[in-house]
């Protein structure tokens, strides 16, 4: 057990869901695949302990394989789990039969990467189809589908084909269709990655104006960061299987402390060092050598000459190597990473200063 | 050609259309549950059931393997059994009707396969049982491609139906053999074979032109 990763969410950075009851929980959830033939078993996801808050926007990050794929599966009752229980709304699911889990699945809505929409169906009958999987009458199904295609933006193309549409107007009809039987939780699987980035964007207001609306949770299983860092209020990080970090997603951009978080983070938060530093970067000091430390800005100090008072107090040049100001969950968020010259006791010197002036602060590594 | 021979033609006609029609309609009434079965059976799909999967597959195939001729004889008893006679044009329904309904039920398999398993996935996910996965998704979505295949055995239905009058079945086929080859009439071959042209024709249009009416995967303007 890797009880010290255990994600315990309900610290939320969102004010409106820190008070509101969990809407899914995950309890020592672990999923294993038989190997085929010689191949050995795969242990998809492992020791899963999560918990979402209602009305949250809950961001799953990981590489492929790390288990997103299967956490949907089971979130969405797809699958069932081999050890440790699963709660939507309450409801748990190992406590259902196959007819139970059917009809709980109406309680979450599922969206797809590749939208996963009916070729022979309009865009109205594509949003019907749940409902009258449900059992809906013709009548209720026409107003029903009317108002959600009213939400999502595309009462104009009622009556479109899927392959007339683009493809943000077809993860529209996807979530119309996911919202259909009114679930309380959305899950998101990669849904923007076959978009380009302004219909992501655009996709994403979507997301995030029907959680105000509908007091919907929605969770986002992404590899994308831009994506988690423009609507979750958490992160959980998978990595082989296990949760290896998780918290509000101001603090995980701020200060990520799993490797694979860090990897995650750099590709959005401009730290990336130029590859020749990369590559000479070492852990330990070398006098006459510099140290790369990497400054976070996290709001009003973004104001302060912060460089100027550090030259001053260090009484040696420092040097910018990358750096980058974002907003991460609504809040500014700036990263630095800047080379100190090293002598006896100018690294510490230079921490501690930073620290006085409440920026968190880290050494990356030495280089000659 | 004697008007009394034009007659034999007409009448040659429509046994071939009757036999062709009614065994067609039969043999998609067996083949596509057949079908839907084989494509749903398989190992991990709604309706997982491998053992029964590969026993219909392997009756499937024995069907399909007898020669079309072999299959008109050796089930006579079974003919008789259904029709009451085992001669004459209704009998001729009952081989014709046996030796599509696989061949349909394979064509509709492979039309189901290429459904691509994201819809199934997306239906699972609304909580639809696999009789609604059926019904609203894999048989609509293979639509394009179920029409395309049973116009193929339409035509293939048209060429059997020249065999039956092995045990009197009449026909267009029988009807050029008969008068054509055996009694040395060349124009009433000529006419048989440009008669089935035609026939041929106008099924796999008309097949053609429903498919793509069906088929949303392509703009329409």
């Amino acid at each position: 057990m890797n009880a010290l990763w255990k994600a315990d969410l309900n610290t939320s950075s969102n004010p409106t869901a820190s008070a509101a009851r969990d809407i899914v929980a995950l309890e020592g959830v672990r999923k294993v695949y038989p190997g085929r033939g010689s191949a050995a078993e795969v242990v998809a996801l492992d020791a899963v302990d999560l918990r979402v808050a209602q009305g949250s926007i809950l961001g799953v990050i990981g590489r492929s394989g790390a288990g997103k794929s299967t956490l949907i599966r089971l979130l969405s009752g797809l699958e069932r789990p081999d050890e440790g229980r699963i709660a939507v709304d309450g409801t748990e699911f190992s406590s259902l039969d196959d007819r139970g889990l059917r009809k709980a699945r109406r309680s979450i809505g599922l969206i797809f990467q590749h939208f996963n929409l009916l070729s022979s169906r309009t865009a109205f009958g594509n949003v019907a189809l749940p409902l009258e999987i449900a059992g809906w009458s013709r009548r209720d199904i026409g107003a029903r589908v009317d108002g959600l295609l009213e939400l999502v933006g595309l009462s104009d193309k009622r009556n479109r084909y899927t392959a007339e549409l683009s493809g943000g107007q077809k993860q529209r009809v996807g979530i119309a269709r996911a919202l259909a039987t009114d679930p309380k939780v959305l899950l998101s699987d990669e849904a923007t990655s076959a978009l380009d980035p302004e219909t992501t964007r655009q996709i994403l207001t979507l997301l995030g104006g029907i959680r105000k609306q509908l007091g919907l949770t929605i969770i986002l299983i992404t590899h994308e960061m831009s994506v988690v860092r423009a609507i979750t209020d958490d992160i959980v990080v998978l990595d082989d299987g296990k949760i290896v970090e998780a918290g509000p997603t101001f603090n995980i951009f701020a200060n990520p402390q799993h490797s694979t978080t860090r990897a995650f983070v750099s590709t959005v938060s401009g730290t990336v060092l130029p590859e020749t530093l990369q590559a000479q970067l070492g852990p330990v000091p070398i006098v006459g050598g510099r140290a790369i430390i990497r400054i976070v800005f996290s709001g009003p100090q973004a104001g302060e000459p912060v460089l100027s008072r550090l030259t001053r107090l260090l009484a040696a040049d420092i040097n910018i190597l990358a750096g980058h100001i974002d907003t991460v969950a609504g809040r500014p968020f700036g990263t630095l990473a800047v080379a100190v010259p090293v002598t006896h006791g100018s690294v510490p010197a230079a921490i501690a200063a930073l620290g006085r002036l409440d920026l968190s602060a880290e050494v990356l590594g030495y280089v000659p | 050609m004697s008007p009394e021979i034009i007659a034999q033609m007409i009448l040659a006609t429509r046994q071939t259309l009757y036999m062709v029609g009614v065994s067609a309609l039969l043999a998609t009434g067996f083949g596509l549950p057949l079908g839907v079965f084989l494509a749903t059976s398989r190992t991990g799909e709604i309706f997982t059931s491998p053992i029964v999967n590969r026993l219909v597959g392997a009756v499937v195939n024995a069907t399909r393997s007898t020669p079309f001729i072999i299959l008109v004889v050796a089930i006579i008893p079974f003919t008789r059994l259904v029709v009451g006679t085992s001669i004459g044009t209704s009998a001729a329904i009952v081989p014709l009707t046996l030796a599509a309904s696989p061949f349909i039920a394979r064509i509709v398999e492979s039309a189901i396969r290429e459904v691509d398993p994201g819809l199934i996935e997306a239906a699972q996910a609304m909580g639809a049982t696999p009789l609604q996965i059926v019904r609203k998704v894999l048989i609509p979505e293979a639509r394009p491609s179920i029409v395309l295949g049973l116009t193929l055995s339409v035509v293939s239905l048209i060429s059997y139906s020249a065999m039956v009058g092995a045990v009197g079945g009449g026909g267009l086929g029988d009807f050029g053999i008969r008068y054509g080859y055996q009694r040395f009439m060349p124009d009433v071959m000529l006419a048989v074979v440009v008669v089935l042209i035609g026939l041929v024709q106008f099924v796999q249009s008309t097949g053609d032109a429903i498919a793509h009416r069906l088929d949303r995967r392509i703009r329409h303007n």
